[in-house]
């Protein structure tokens, strides 16, 4: 229970193809996220599992059971489809109370009284709204309105949850500790879990799987660790990370690569290669010295962002812009001089052309 | 990456795997399905009946025989066509009505649009006083049938010309009122523009609400002085609801029946809808088809002409509108004159009618005045041989009850049908945004907007006369009218549930579908709840319509259909002026009473207090 497979799916919208022939597996109990900017097709590809929309191509699977086949001609409607979908506006009925909003569809299900009371007791309390039954949904705070949509959802015991930015209107202390709560709420429930956002730090936080789209097409997948240290490509690497990562383009010469103003050490299987390819590093693996030490590369310091326990901070090789990030509270002055030294092994190689990483093509 | 077993590419078109996936497909659709049903009933309801009008303008018919007994019945012909435009007859049947209409148009529109413009700029913009009670009794005029003002025009003006009574002006003074005044054109533009201007101050107050005041004052902190700030700003923003009052205005008014006949038949001053009224009476139908087909042809024209004009595409923005910040200026020492001349408005359009009509229903011998004449008599007389032909008074009368009745029944039958028409219509079209069926829905909805009442009817007559298939002839029964009520209404209603749908965000059904709820259940438990309140207002217009409408049945209605419109204007045909004007009277009183219970109870069950999400 609880598997979901995509084979081949394909939709556009006129003659814009939002989804690319997408497969992807999600295993029972499992936590995914589908990470990517606006536009990408992950809330069209979390509406075609849900069957609120429907693919050009492809065939769906979920629970075993096909729910989509272009081929075979099988079309299962949501309603027939027993998921759990939580949505960014939350959806809560405005006419309804909190109770209500909770029982409806269990109502449907031809579910004792008695064992409706007892699911919407055990939904409230776990999402910490006891007492909360009798209001309606405009009387209660955006954070208190996500809990009852959550709480719809666990009333229902669906095998297989599926989330549509359901963070992304909570101001941000409260995303923190929603996150939290929906990391538990997976937990204590086991059930297949897909995420939608655009939120890199969600998708970081949150899963055991990511899968990064752009364009219809997914341009990585991997677990949180995967995605962040080793990216795929330039577009994986600049979109995850914030600060953003650090990319030089330069010459491969003399085992380094020549990049003007600097120049990084290359492994000898990186630096046979010649020609050109881009470097990325991300900030937090540039070590960061005040005085002069041998063998690193003399900067000057720019605009300084202090965040309270690390510190952005973008300084300049000469005309290379390159940002580092730092514990601590930093107060520099402008124009101070710095050095600074690349982890070799935190550095990914990028092919000029392809923007691929090039330890795929390495090993 | 495991690879899914279940394969993919798409079968071709007349396999049997993509047939079933379209009859799934259509059934996890229901805003398919119910588009397609809409779209099938409103074209056998809108499109077939001007086609078969259109068939039956070029056909020879039976009743043709008499003029030219020669032809052969069920051809082709351009008899009716020759006839219409091409014969000597034509100025009468034709050119005439034409040149009236016209003239009754443009001036009205003008008119009401001048009137409705000032009032709606005093009302939101000034500092005039008692505005609450103004707002309501502005708008009072849009509850009563579009004569009422030509029946008062009556008791005033009536001289000696058709024989019987006299109004009041000759039994005050003993001077007989000109034929001008009295009849034709005059009374006919003046009576009717104090009753359209309230269509054109509800557009235009409305649009005036929504113009934010700090978009002028922006104007004002760029320099701008009053009157350019009126002219760049605020004008140009009041242009679409401007150029719906014209277009609504001057549609209605080629459609309209009542007062014309009224007030233009015994002077022989016809219109296209009067015309078209005697042509079918004189059972030339074919002349009243081509008729109705010059007149649709004339508002499609026009309602060109005037969006070419405003430069406004879609200038038909219904009536809606929610204010916010709006800075009044002061009228200053013009405040109580100003405030006095409206209530002066008030009393010449909205009270004097009434009154007139409540001391006419209480004359006992019709052209006296006096006190001693003052009887209940047509109210509550059990009738007497000697007094209007033995009619007895209202609540004694079976005709009148009946009629009531009919009403009642059509109003809150058309009322019913076009409020779930409206709301499906709504439903199919927003759902199903962005396709084909969506489009030709919402375009055919709205067609019947730009049939003048009148011309419908006739459309309705061509129709339904006959049997269709398994549906009986419907002319003559109560179904029909509310058929056409309904049809006529649709536009309104349709606009007033894609309103109310598309502020019920998709996601609340999607929440409910993908918890398994059906589509019954959310229909009933999600959408109308939630799309209540618009519904009850557009389902009240409906209502209120039904119950003062004359043009729109006048060539539909008969002794077993009669409604209380039909009746009135009987009565008034028949010179009973104390029987018309009771009726009339109880016909308002009954619209007003309605409305403000209806009202009453959507507020007292909180259908105005969601917040719709």
């Amino acid at each position: 229970m609880g598997q979901i497979l995509l084979d081949g799916i394909v939709k556009s919208y006129g003659k814009v193809v939002v989804v690319k022939n997408l497969d992807l597996t999600v295993q029972p109990g499992e936590f995914l996220t589908i990470l990517g900017p606006s536009g990408c097709g992950k809330t069209t590809t979390l509406r075609m599992i849900a069957g609120l929309e429907e693919p050009d191509q492809g065939a769906i699977k979920l629970n075993d059971k096909v729910v989509f086949s272009r081929n075979n001609g099988v079309v299962v409607p949501p309603e027939a489809r027993h998921l759990g979908l939580i949505f960014q506006s939350y959806a809560l009925w405005p006419h309804m109370t909190v109770a209500k909003n909770i029982t409806l569809a269990l109502k449907e299900q031809k579910i004792s009284k008695t064992e409706i009371a007892q699911r919407l007791e055990n939904a409230l309390d776990m999402v910490q709204l006891t007492g909360y039954a009798e209001r309606y949904p405009s009387e209660l705070s955006g954070g208190q309105q996500q809990r009852v949509a959550v709480a719809r959802l666990i009333a229902l015991r669906p095998s297989i949850l599926l989330m549509d930015e359901p963070l992304s209107n909570l101001d941000a202390k409260l995303r923190t500790e929603m996150r939290a709560s929906l990391k538990r709420l997976h937990r204590d429930l086991g059930a297949t879990t897909v995420y939608v956002t655009h939120d890199q730090i969600e998708a970081l936080t949150l899963s055991d799987r990511i899968i990064i789209m752009n364009e219809g097409q997914i341009m990585q997948e991997g677990s949180p660790y995967d995605i962040y240290h080793h990216p795929a490509n330039i577009f994986v690497a600049e979109f995850i990370g914030d600060p953003g990562i650090n990319l030089f383009k330069g010459t491969i010469s003399n085992g380094m690569l020549d990049c003007g103003a600097i120049s990084i050490p290359l492994p000898t299987t990186i630096a046979n290669r010649g020609g050109n390819l881009i470097a990325g590093i991300r900030p937090e693996k540039i070590k960061v010295s005040e005085t002069a030490k041998n063998g690193w590369q003399e900067v000057t310091t720019g605009i300084l962002q202090p965040t309270g326990a690390n510190t952005i901070l973008e300084v300049k090789a000469e005309d290379i812009p390159i940002t580092l990030l730092q514990t601590g509270f930093i107060t520099l002055s402008e124009n101070t001089p710095l050095w600074i030294d690349f982890e070799t092994d935190a550095l990914s190689f990028f092919d000029t052309q392809t923007q691929e990483n090039l330890r795929n093509e390495v090993s | 990456m495991i690879k899914a077993p279940i394969g993919s590419g798409k079968p071709a078109f007349w396999s049997v795997q993509n047939i079933s996936y379209q009859a799934y497909r259509l059934k996890t659709r229901p805003e398919l399905i119910i588009g397609v049903l809409a779209l099938c009933f409103l074209s056998f309801v809108v499109l077939v009946p001007l086609l078969q009008i259109i068939q039956d303008a070029f056909t020879f018919q039976s009743y043709d025989l008499s003029y030219e007994p020669d032809g052969v019945v069920g051809s082709f012909t351009l008899f009716h066509i020759d006839r219409v435009f091409n014969q000597p007859i034509s100025t009468a049947l034709f050119y005439k009505p034409l040149l009236n209409s016209l003239k009754m148009g443009f001036a009205v529109t003008a008119i009401a649009l001048v009137v409705g413009f000032s009032l709606a700029w005093l009302m939101v913009r000034t500092n005039v006083h008692f505005k609450g009670v103004f707002g309501a009794m502005l708008v009072f005029p849009y509850m009563m049938p579009s004569w009422v003002m030509a029946i008062a025009w009556l008791s005033l003006f009536k001289n000696d010309r058709i024989g019987g009574s006299e109004g009041l002006l000759t039994y005050l003074t003993g001077i007989q009122a000109p034929d001008w005044v009295a009849y034709g054109i005059f009374p006919i533009v003046i009576t009717l523009a104090l009753h359209y201007y309230a269509y054109a101050y509800l557009l235009i107050s409305g649009a005036l609400a929504t113009v934010d005041s700090e978009l002028e004052e922006a104007g004002a902190t760029s320099g701008m002085g009053k009157w350019k700030r009126i002219r760049v700003i605020t004008m140009p923003l009041l242009m679409p609801a401007i150029g719906s009052a014209i277009v609504l205005t001057f549609i209605r008014i080629l459609g309209t029946f009542g007062t014309p006949a009224l007030l233009g038949l015994p002077v022989r001053f016809f219109t296209f809808s009067t015309q078209i009224y005697a042509s079918i009476n004189a059972r030339n139908q074919g002349d009243a088809f081509v008729l109705a087909l010059v007149l649709i042809v004339l508002a499609i024209s026009f309602i060109w002409i005037n969006s070419r004009i405003i430069g406004v595409r879609k200038s038909y923005v219904t009536m809606t509108g929610k204010g916010f910040r709006k800075s009044e200026s002061d009228l200053g020492k013009m405040r109580w004159p100003i405030t006095i001349l409206v209530i002066l408005f008030l009393c010449m359009t909205v009270a004097l009618p009434l009154i007139l009509l409540l001391w006419e229903s209480l004359t006992l011998i019709p052209g006296n005045y006096s006190i001693s004449n003052l009887t209940t008599y047509f109210w509550n007389g059990k009738g007497n041989i000697n007094l209007a032909y033995g009619e007895p008074g209202i609540i004694h009368n079976k005709g009148i009850l009946e009629a009531l009745f009919n009403s009642i029944k059509l109003g809150f039958a058309a009322a019913l049908f076009n409020g779930v028409l409206g709301l499906l219509v709504g439903y199919a079209v927003v759902r199903g945004r962005g396709a084909r069926l969506s489009k030709w829905l919402e375009a055919i909805a709205f067609a019947p907007y730009i049939f003048p009442s009148i011309a419908l009817g006739a459309i309705y007559i061509g129709m339904f006369s006959t049997n269709i298939g398994p549906i009986p002839a419907l002319y003559g029964t109560f179904t029909i009218l509310v058929l056409i009520t309904v049809i006529k209404n649709l536009p309104f209603t349709s606009r007033t549930g894609i309103a109310a749908i598309l502020q019920i965000h998709q996601s609340l059904e999607e929440a409910a579908r993908v918890q398994g709820i059906g589509w019954f259940r959310r229909m009933f438990r999600i959408i109308i709840p939630l799309s209540m309140s618009g519904l009850v207002a557009g389902m009240l217009l409906t209502f209120i319509t039904a119950m003062r409408e004359l043009s729109l049945i006048i060539l539909l209605i008969s002794p077993g259909n009669m409604v209380l419109t039909g009746l009135i204007f009987s009565y008034q045909e028949m010179d009973m002026s104390q029987h018309s004007s009771a009726v009339t009277l109880m016909l308002v009183l009954l619209i007003i009473v309605i409305s403000v219970i209806v009202r009453l109870i959507t507020r007292s069950a909180g259908v105005g207090r969601l917040n719709v999400t």
